[in-house]
């Protein structure tokens, strides 16, 4: 695009967000701090995630975006737009055409590969934020590794519902060491992290923070032997596509109760069908 | 299908955007507004967002609030983000406020001082009554010659005249390249240098609540306006390549000295303390409101008890950003529907387990009124 650089950032803003990209590789599931830069879209739109994929898309490169698993919400369709036009380059919505898939409160159905990169928007990378505030103060607690509160408030949360009443963002141990924040991703997406073979970069533009998993690393939900890690989905099947595993869309279709639930990943959902067909 | 309803976002966006434009013109009847109108006429919304904008440009900030309806918190974050994309080719000398070309300084802690006090452009003994001659363009008022200034350096800041009796604290010029914010991440507690570089781009509504609430007790304060002047300073640069400084443009600011009490430590004898406001444009209260959050925030390093929130490093930084603040807060207007489903079935389930658990209660009571009633009747 004329008058901007290509993917819109500066090269020197890049190899800034590349070498917090490779410290947070380095340190799987630790959030580096980085000099996030205001971006064309507010905080909360994903900027994060956009100075990520900014920073490590090249010409070659294949771009998916989503949105609570589709490609069609309106911020997907705004973000992939954008790196349509400041970076010229090809964008799809089939998961194993892309090689780096940006996305926001979802991980696609489809597996992916080594070769793929998926970049995570983040509204809040720190996991212990609601019990402890100070961000001075939780930087301490990961030093020390020191989560104990956390494992007491699952447990209030079992006492009192008989259940852990997270259902998204439920935080991860990331390689035996560090407390991670998944993202606001339903806890159904929570073990496709473990062991992923593709790369999985998170990236927090508003909170200037970058955290990473690398390949094939360990990501275990919290959890007590007890009370293993559940996740849920809607106890239904895609009226679409049939689908009785994919994560589920509950749409409401009229006044008078009447719904019908539909995958949440449109591309899964769509190849589902044209398998059929 | 209903499920078709949520696709087309991309129709939809551009239909949007279009409307957006349309709104923005207005009644087509109506003139459209020149920039230079808003340069001129609008300037106090101008100063408000080249602060917040953290850009000092009087014309992209009137295109920014052009472009914003008027919605000083977007055009803050049009120029911010047309802020981040220019490269930053020099640092300029520290500016010398002593040294402004003074429209208004006004002093509170002393009757009169070394070249006077003056009122310059200042809404502070209007009388809030509207003024109904504004609602036909009418002739430009009368002009009214404003009275000389004498030589600059006969103005001299207050709180350096203090200074010289050592009745207020030294603020020695450091020698050290100040931190810059925006290029490197903040860290807790972040110094002096970086708390100011983000009070000075802070929302002043934000940091007008804050310091107000030190004035209502939470937070000692015991402060006084000890000089706020607003007028226009040069700005010079050393290039390279010449080796010597030369004046680039002016700039106006606002600045405030808030004067503090300070009973004095084991190490300080008692003086006052200072509070600094700095600000693009003529902005009275957010230069105040500055000073009073920054000599709240000095707390700790004064040894002072520091637990209200205008003395929490942490707690004013990480807020007092408009741009980041109304990001967070209106992304909640983003689909959040996966999440939601989760949150449904969760509580769906909760639910279940709530009404089997009152279910086996219920049962239960039943069975022992049963057992009572039973024995009751049993002779």
């Amino acid at each position: 695009m004329k008058g901007y650089n290509f993917a819109y950032l500066d090269e020197q803003t890049k190899r800034m967000i590349r070498r917090a990209i490779l410290k947070a590789v380095a340190i799987p599931g630790h959030q580096i701090p980085f000099a996030s830069r205001e971006m064309p879209l507010p905080y909360g739109w994903g900027t994060g995630g956009i100075q990520v994929t900014s920073a490590i898309i090249g010409p070659d490169d294949v771009l998916k975006v989503i949105d609570q698993g589709a490609d069609d919400t309106t911020n997907a369709v705004s973000i992939r737009g954008f790196f349509g036009r400041v970076a010229g380059v090809r964008t799809t919505t089939h998961t194993a055409e892309a090689s780096v898939i940006q996305t926001r409160h979802r991980i696609p159905e489809t597996l992916l590969r080594p070769d793929q990169i998926l970049v995570y928007q983040v509204p809040q990378p720190e996991p212990l934020y609601k019990l402890e505030p100070s961000r001075a103060a939780t930087r301490r607690r990961h030093a020390l590794a020191e989560y104990g509160e956390m494992h007491v408030r699952l447990y209030e949360d079992i006492t009192r519902f008989g259940r852990v009443a997270t259902a998204y963002d439920h935080p991860v141990m990331v390689n035996q060491r560090y407390l991670m924040s998944p993202s606001p991703i339903p806890a159904f997406d929570n073990p496709k992290m473990h062991r992923m073979p593709a790369l999985q970069l998170f990236g927090a533009g508003r909170e200037k923070r970058i955290y990473a998993v690398p390949p094939y690393t360990d990501v275990r939900s919290l959890d007590f032997e007890d009370h293993p890690f559940h996740p849920g989905r809607a106890p239904h099947c895609c009226e679409l596509c049939g689908s009785t595993t994919s994560y589920l869309d509950e749409i409401i279709i009229d006044d008078k109760g009447g719904k019908m639930f539909a995958c949440s990943d449109t591309d899964y959902c769509e190849s589902n069908r044209s398998d059929a067909a | 299908m209903a499920y078709v309803a949520v696709k087309g976002g991309e129709a939809a966006i551009s239909a949007a955007h279009s409307w957006l434009a349309e709104a923005r013109r207005g009644a087509r009847d109506v003139p459209a507004l020149e920039l230079a109108q808003i340069k001129e006429q609008l300037s106090r919304a101008v100063d408000r967002v080249m602060a917040e904008g953290a850009l000092y440009d009087r014309d992209l900030a009137a295109l920014a609030i052009a472009q914003a309806q008027g919605d000083l918190i977007e055009a803050a974050f049009l120029l911010r983000a047309y802020r981040t994309t220019l490269p930053r080719l020099i640092d300029t000398d520290p500016v010398d406020t002593g040294a402004m070309l003074i429209s208004r300084r006004v002093s509170a802690i002393f009757k009169d001082l070394p070249g006077g006090q003056r009122l310059g452009p200042t809404t502070d003994y209007t009388h809030r009554l509207l003024d109904f001659s504004l609602e036909t363009a009418g002739a430009a008022p009368a002009p009214v010659p404003a009275a000389a200034v004498e030589s600059i350096e006969k103005m001299p800041r207050v709180t350096d005249l203090l200074g010289a009796e050592s009745l207020i604290e030294n603020d020695p010029s450091g020698d050290e390249t100040p931190r810059d914010l925006t290029m490197e991440p903040v860290e807790h507690p972040a110094p002096r240098d970086v708390r100011l570089q983000g009070l000075a781009r802070g929302d002043e509504g934000f940091l007008l609540a804050l310091g107000y609430s030190t004035q209502r007790g939470y937070g000692q304060n015991h402060p006084f306006v000890g000089e706020l002047r607003v007028g226009e300073v040069p700005v010079s640069i050393v290039p390279p390549e010449l080796g010597f400084a030369i004046e680039i443009g002016d700039v106006m600011l606002t600045e405030c000295q808030m004067v503090n009490q300070f009973g004095g430590s084991k190490t300080a004898p008692p003086q006052f303390t200072r509070g600094y406001g700095l600000c693009f444009g003529h902005a009275d209260r957010k230069a105040m409101a500055m000073s009073l959050v920054d000599r709240a925030m000095r707390a700790a390093e004064l040894g002072e008890d520091a637990s209200a929130p205008a003395q929490s490093v942490e707690f004013v930084l990480s807020h007092c950003d408009n741009i980041e603040a109304t990001g967070f807060v209106e992304h909640l207007k983003l689909p959040h529907h996966v999440d939601f489903q989760s949150e449904l079935e969760t509580i769906r389930a909760m639910r279940a387990e709530a009404r089997e658990t009152l279910k086996r209660a219920e049962a239960l009571g039943a069975l022992k009124r049963d057992e009572t009633k039973r024995e009751s009747e049993t002779p």
